[in-house]
């Protein structure tokens, strides 16, 4: 096993993209405040901008997410093949942090009536003889206010603690002996089980707090899943794009041409899960056909219909045709090709997931509004990433599965 | 007609095994096959197998379900007697397609998977009542054998390669006669 360069300098190059990312996302975040001048129904909002800004938020927050969930993932399971890029997954999920507390403000602005990106926020909406007053929210509100803040707090705390004890664990173990450094692991295997307990529910929750309650009056059960999927994808196309670029920059030398093949098979396979997840939840509202639910679908066909059909053959046809082969697995230009697409495709998705339940018929198609503000926490998270990649080895110490992993192949 | 010494190299770990595979390809000697009690992953290119062909029957039978299915349901639902489900007339097959795509799923999944593994067992001949070919049962233990059919210059090499690479026994299991093909 090489190991030598297992100190990742953050090359120059890329902190200076990354900053140049933030300050044109940046730029445009603000000229997006100032200029988004589309019209709500009654006020004037800003609402395409705030959406858009939640959008970006929660893209990258859920693959921080959806990195310490496949982390955990790995302890539950007791796998070994993904020991050497254990360093890569934990600097990924350690963008948990800031992608929440980016959430967490736009939630606080939407509780102060800033923007109007949960209807169930507005004043008097459950109060009868308001102008806002909603009967179909009036009848859930007890779910939400109070109540959807308290989980909205749990599930944040829950989540950070779970990414922070993984990661700390790991790097303690680091400083032990080999023996004492098992104790260490058993820890993390019985950290991850109940992590994945508490991660099976809060994302479906969070999934139908967040993002389904943009769409109060509407509801369908698949939607936590679909959403997880997603951020599973997402998460893994991160992991392999960094892998490969890593590799190409001269470390993880240690990291085998079949750890390789296998990123990119979740990759894949994943893309799969995302699809089967998004179809079952259109067919059987589709073929039901109930006035309540198929609302959701009828604003995405009648204003959405070019971003709905991108997304689907961004995110299903494309990964499909040029993954299935072996060697396009193999072949580090086809990760990355196919990765950067579908990681498009990813956040496009999730732009249609949030834009019609807020901006509604108003959308006028992607501008350089959902441009900006993409690149903005673009660069964000390739900051912080590569920050996180910097402060500890890439390769851990004592796991007891490192021999197997170094020796991954078939 | 060609007169071929079959060998059987014993060994009681992979490792040496592996070696002496690669050793073995690397003096121009074709290994017949080898026996191990569990996978080892990775012996495929040391060995010398070559890439399997079984993705392209994955492939072939994928293809020949979706279009069984697409051709069982557009026979049913739209060509012999088109039903109206849901408000939803199946008058093309093109206009009610959400409502087929679970069974095209479904089928090219089926016919896949019960393709690849016939293919597989009929293949490597693991039908009912098949005889074990297995020259010596102790490798579905603790040992691993690499089996050799080799003339006799070739023999001799191999006797050298297996010993050094710390072989537990070599074992001469007498002749096999090839005949030639054509």
């Amino acid at each position: 096993m090489n190991t030598d360069k297992l100190n990742f300098v953050v090359p120059a190059k890329a902190k200076m993209t990354s900053m140049i990312l933030m300050a044109v996302g940046l730029v445009s975040i603000i000229c997006m405040f100032l200029f988004d001048k589309q019209p709500d129904d009654h006020h004037y909002h800003a609402t395409r901008a705030w959406a858009n800004v939640f959008a970006g938020s929660f893209f990258f927050m859920a693959i921080a997410l959806g990195a310490a969930f496949f982390l955990g993932l790995q302890y539950a399971a007791e796998a070994g093949w993904a020991t050497t890029i254990k360093r890569i997954i934990e600097a990924v999920s350690w963008f948990l942090p800031v992608g929440l507390s980016c959430l967490l403000l736009i939630f606080i602005f939407s509780q102060l009536h800033m923007n109007t990106i949960y209807p169930w926020m507005a004043e008097g909406v459950a109060t009868e003889g308001s102008e806002n007053y909603d009967a179909v929210i009036a009848g859930k509100i007890g779910y939400f206010g109070i109540f959807w803040w308290i989980r909205t707090l749990l599930y944040m705390v829950a989540w950070v603690m779970f990414t922070w004890k993984l990661r700390q664990n790991s790097i303690e173990a680091d400083a032990l002996g080999h023996e004492e450094a098992k104790g260490y692991h058993w820890k993390n295997v019985k950290l991850s089980a109940w992590f994945m307990v508490v991660f099976a529910v809060t994302s479906s929750t969070s999934a139908w707090d967040w993002i389904m309650s943009i769409d109060t009056h509407w509801f369908s059960t698949m939607m936590g899943w679909y959403i997880f999927s997603g951020m599973w994808v997402s998460a893994m196309i991160t992991v392999t794009i960094l892998v490969v670029w890593l590799k190409k920059l001269g470390y993880l030398e240690f990291v085998t041409e079949s750890t390789v093949h296998d990123i990119g098979k979740w990759m894949f396979a994943i893309s799969f899960l995302w699809t089967y997840l998004y179809f079952s939840q259109f067919m059987l509202i589709w073929y039901a056909d109930i006035p309540e639910e198929v609302t959701y679908y009828q604003t995405r066909w009648e204003s959405y219909k070019a971003l709905m059909w991108t997304v689907l053959m961004v995110n299903f046809s494309f990964p499909m045709i040029m993954l299935m082969s072996r060697d396009s697995k193999r072949n580090y230009f086809f990760l990355i090709f196919v990765g950067v697409i579908i990681f498009i495709g990813h956040y496009l998705d999730i732009i249609m997931v949030v834009m019609p339940g807020t901006v509604g018929h108003h959308w006028t198609g992607i501008s350089w509004m959902e441009v900006g503000n993409f690149l903005f926490f673009l660069g964000l998270f390739i900051y912080v990433v590569l920050n996180n990649l910097s402060k500890r080895p890439l390769l851990v110490k004592n796991h007891p599965f490192l021999e197997e992993s170094a020796h991954h192949s078939y | 007609m060609a007169t071929k010494q079959i060998i059987h190299g014993i060994y009681s770990d992979e490792v040496p095994l592996l070696d002496a595979c690669a050793k073995l390809r690397a003096s121009g000697i074709r290994i017949k096959d080898v026996f191990t009690p569990f996978p080892v992953h990775g012996i495929d290119p040391v060995v010398g197998v070559p890439r399997t062909r079984i993705a392209i029957c994955a492939f072939i039978y994928g293809i020949t379900g979706l279009s069984l299915a697409t051709l069982m349901m557009w026979y049913m639902m739209v060509h012999d007697w088109p039903n109206d489900i849901g408000g939803k007339p199946n008058w093309n097959y093109y206009s009610a397609i959400p409502a087929f795509i679970p069974i095209t799923f479904e089928s090219t999944v089926f016919c896949a998977a019960h393709g690849m593994s016939l293919t597989y067992l009929l293949r490597c001949w693991l039908v009912p009542g098949a005889k074990a070919k297995n020259p010596d049962p102790r490798t579905t233990d603790d040992k691993f054998m690499i089996y050799l059919e080799l003339n006799e210059e070739q023999s001799k090499k191999a006797d050298e390669i297996l010993r050094s690479t710390g072989a537990e026994e070599v074992n001469y299991k007498g002749t096999i006669t090839i005949e030639p093909k054509y």
